[in-house]
This record gives structure tokens, sequence and C-alpha cells, in this order.
């Protein structure tokens, strides 16, 4: 019996299709649970933390469902894999300017408002954008090029060290649209909404990982 | 790089998928999930799914038949028809839309756009404005689910929405519904002209510079069909199709917006 993936469910949105992408690429084989139990969490052989919404109120639900110590130990002390997608990526940083409040810290770096330079430049940043490679990562082996990916947004992160960004891509500017640091991965986009490039991706995360 | 997104826009009557013509005759085409399954093969951008008779049959959206869409999509998809409530469209987007379409119960309820607009963030409240021509050549705004003149002026409805909340206007052409006649682009440059939200142009297209000609106005960043994607040659065999990237590519302009 394989240790399950767990999808963390802590109130921040709509996380059916994250689960029907994972029960996809796991081809049926792979068991996927839905859980915000921190007994569930601790034995989970890989992580995911999806969420859309505000920071403050996200970093406020990982505290009542007592999460946050349950996350670190995981990801931090064990090594888990995690994968966090769009606000969940957000949340691996060490603040927001969104709430103003602290983040999980699994990487140096800060979210902030997207600094608008175009005048026309609208926000959220919503829609398809191509996202470019830094380094070498198992999570984007084989991945169809050019690649794009689906973006709903109105925040993006900032790293300290330029070794944790996988991709950028560009909206008014050059932006991180994904980081990864050993175990950890975090995309700015939703591989669940991008058809061929997100199956990919998180085929890669599953095997990968 | 930030380019157009190209939509199919799937329309439910009962159970089935439907094409229809100028809002009013509906021929049926085939089944719904389907569709949404070849879609996703094909890599479409975004779907776009609408149930054409839930508002004048005062009805809520037929929540299984979605439900088993959205497990099939893998890229973003909206959903409208008879979303009167912030109840019912909270069930939509937990059953897995990134978008809500509000047509006929922005016209009746214009304060719901707002509360939706509140509740769930601009970026996923979608108005569709529908726009029909009088029998003198003016555009007025037609009600779908009365399926009568509002009486409403075009430019002001649409700033009213945009008002309200609407982080995206569909714009519908009425009078050109399913004919693949192309987009009124009067209609579409005077509407762009006069708002500031995205828009997605919809319905009529019938050939790729159709979509082309569209992308070109500021501010056009959907363009979305339906008899389109469904009908191959003159003689309108059903035969689900979407162009590849290379050629969605080679239509579009690059950076729009400048970015």
């Amino acid at each position: 019996m394989y240790k399950p993936i767990v999808v963390i469910d802590y109130g921040m949105g709509n996380i059916g299709s994250v689960v029907n992408i994972f029960k996809k690429m796991g081809r049926g084989s792979l068991p996927i649970t839905v859980s915000s139990n921190p007994k569930d969490i601790a034995l989970a052989s890989k992580l995911v933390l999806p969420g859309v919404g505000h920071f403050g109120r996200a970093m406020e639900n990982l505290m009542k469902f007592d999460l946050k110590s349950v996350l670190f130990s995981k990801v931090v002390t064990e090594s888990t894999p995690i994968l966090g997608i769009c606000l969940g990526m957000q949340l691996f940083s060490q603040g927001s300017e969104e709430g103003g409040s602290e983040g999980l810290g699994f990487f140096s770096g800060r979210t902030i408002y997207f600094q608008k330079t175009a005048a026309e430049l609208s926000l959220p940043h919503m829609g398809w954008n191509w996202v470019f490679p830094q380094k070498e990562d198992a999570a984007i082996v084989n991945l169809p090029l050019p690649s794009r990916f689906y973006f709903v947004h109105s925040y993006h992160v900032k790293c300290d060290n330029a070794s944790d960004i996988l991709f950028m891509s560009k909206y008014g500017y050059d932006f991180p649209a994904a980081i990864s640091k050993q175990n950890i991965l975090g995309v700015q986009f939703h591989p669940e909404k991008s058809h061929k490039f997100g199956m990919k991706l998180i085929q890669n995360f599953i095997e990968n990982y | 790089m930030y380019r157009n997104r190209l939509i199919p826009c799937l329309l439910l009557r009962k159970s089935g998928l439907v094409i229809t013509h100028k809002f009013q005759s509906a021929s049926y085409v085939g089944d719904p999930i389907n569709a949404v399954k070849i879609f996703n093969e094909k890599g479409a951008d975004e779907l776009a799914i609408l149930d054409i008779d839930a508002s004048r049959e005062r009805r809520e959206p037929n929540y299984e038949l979605f439900a088993k869409c959205a497990v099939e999509a893998f890229m973003p998809l909206s959903y409208g028809g008879g979303l009167i409530s912030v109840q019912a469209v909270r069930r939509i987007f937990n059953l897995g839309a990134e978008k809500v379409i509000i047509g006929a119960a922005a016209l009746d309820n214009p304060s719901l756009v707002s509360e939706l607009s509140e509740e769930f963030g601009k970026q996923s409240i979608v108005v569709s404005v529908n726009i029909n021509r009088s029998w003198f050549g003016g555009y007025y705004v037609y009600h779908p689910g009365k399926r009568k003149n509002t009486r409403l002026n075009p430019i002001h409805w649409a700033q009213e929405v945009q008002r309200l909340g609407a982080g995206e206007i569909l714009l519908n052409a009425v009078f050109l519904d399913g004919t693949m006649k192309g987009f009124d682009l009067t209609l579409l440059k005077t509407i762009a002209a006069n708002t500031s939200v995205p828009i997605i142009a919809c319905g009529s297209a019938g050939k790729l510079e159709d979509f082309t000609n569209a992308a070109h106005i500021n501010r056009i960043q959907g363009l979305a069909a339906g008899a389109f994607f469904v009908y191959q040659g003159p003689h309108r065999a059903v035969l689900i199709n979407y162009p590849d990237e290379i050629t969605i590519n080679s239509i579009f302009p690059e950076d729009i917006n400048g970015i």
C-alpha cells in the first residue's frame, strides 16, 4: 500500500480540478486524498497546497486547522515533496503585502503586489502566458516547449536567491512564475487548468519529485 | 508575451450540445461531455458553457451535467445560465468553474453583479452583454431570458456592468449569432472604446481572419465562437475542431496591450 498524496483542503477555494488532474496523472493506481487533518498530512508521501484568495486569511486558516507545524516538520525536517499552487506558492514565501502576515518561509523572499509599469496593465493578470525556464529541474523534464500556463493573480513572489527561480514569466515586467528548492516546488500558475503543459508538470511532480 | 484567448462556447439545451441561430432556433450537434474531452485534447485556451434555457425556464443550472463537464476540463472553464444567487454561483465554483457568466440576472437584479464581485473577486465574474439591432439598424441591449428589447443603450449598459464590478464583458451580437459572417467590428470598437475591462467578443466567427480582425481592437482579449468550432465545410458537417498552436499564434497579434 502506497502512502497517499494529500491535497490540503484548508478552505481557500475550489480544489476539485487539482484533485482531478492528480487522479488523471496518477492513472487510478495512486492514492490521492483530500484532507485538512494534521494526522493525514503527517502520513503523506507528497503534499499539494492549492489555494486562491487572501494571503492573510489563508495563513489564518492554516493556523485554524493546526497545519503550520505539521507542514514545517514534513517539508523542512522530513523533506517530503510539496507542490504549492498559486496562493499556495505565495504562502511558501516569508510574508506578503496582502494582509501583512508572515508566510511559511520555505524559501527566502516575499510576496508583493504587481508593480504596474505599462499604463494598460490590468489586474489580475489573468490568462495564458509563456514561461521561461531558468534552470534544470525534475519538474520540467520533457515539458512541451515553448511552455505556457494559465495564470490568475494580482500578487507575485520576489525571490532573494535567483537559484530558487524555476520559471520567469512576463506581465508588464519579468516576475518569478515558479520556484523550486530541493523538495519544494511552487507554481504561480494553475497546472490543473493548463492541459498538456500542466499534465506533464504534475506527472513529473508525481514521478520525479 | 501575452496573446488573445480563443474560446469555444458550448451551448446546452436539455443535456445536449446545440448551435443556435440568432438566439432562436437550435440544432443539436452532440454530447457536451464528449465535446469537452475533445477540446481538452486539442488544447483549447478556455471553454465557456452556457445553458440557454435555464433563465427562461426560471430554473437553476444543471449541476450534475456541469460537474461531469468540469471533471474533463483541464483548462479554464466558465459557466453561465440560471445563476441568480450567490449560493448558485458558489456551487458552480465548487464544481470547478474558474468564472461565471451572468446575463439575464444582471438585467433583472444588477446588484447581484456587485455582490458576486465582492464575494468572489471581479476576475471571476463575467457579465454577458447581448446586443441586437432594431428594424431601423440601431443597437439595443437584448434580454436573453425574456427575449425582448430592454431599451437600454449598449454603451451605457456596458459601462454600468463594469461599474457594478464585472471583471470581463462577454459581448454577444445576437443578430449575428450562428451566422458565421464575422464579428461586427464597429460594435466591438464602440464598446471597447467606452469601457476599460477586458472584452470577449462572441458569436458569428466563420473563418480565422474574423478572429484576427477582432483581436486587433484594443482590449478584445477573448474571441469566442460556437459554430466555428463545430461545423466544417460549406454544408456545415458536424466535426469538432480547434486550430493548433502554430495556427493560433499566426492569427493573433503578439504581445497584446504592448506588454
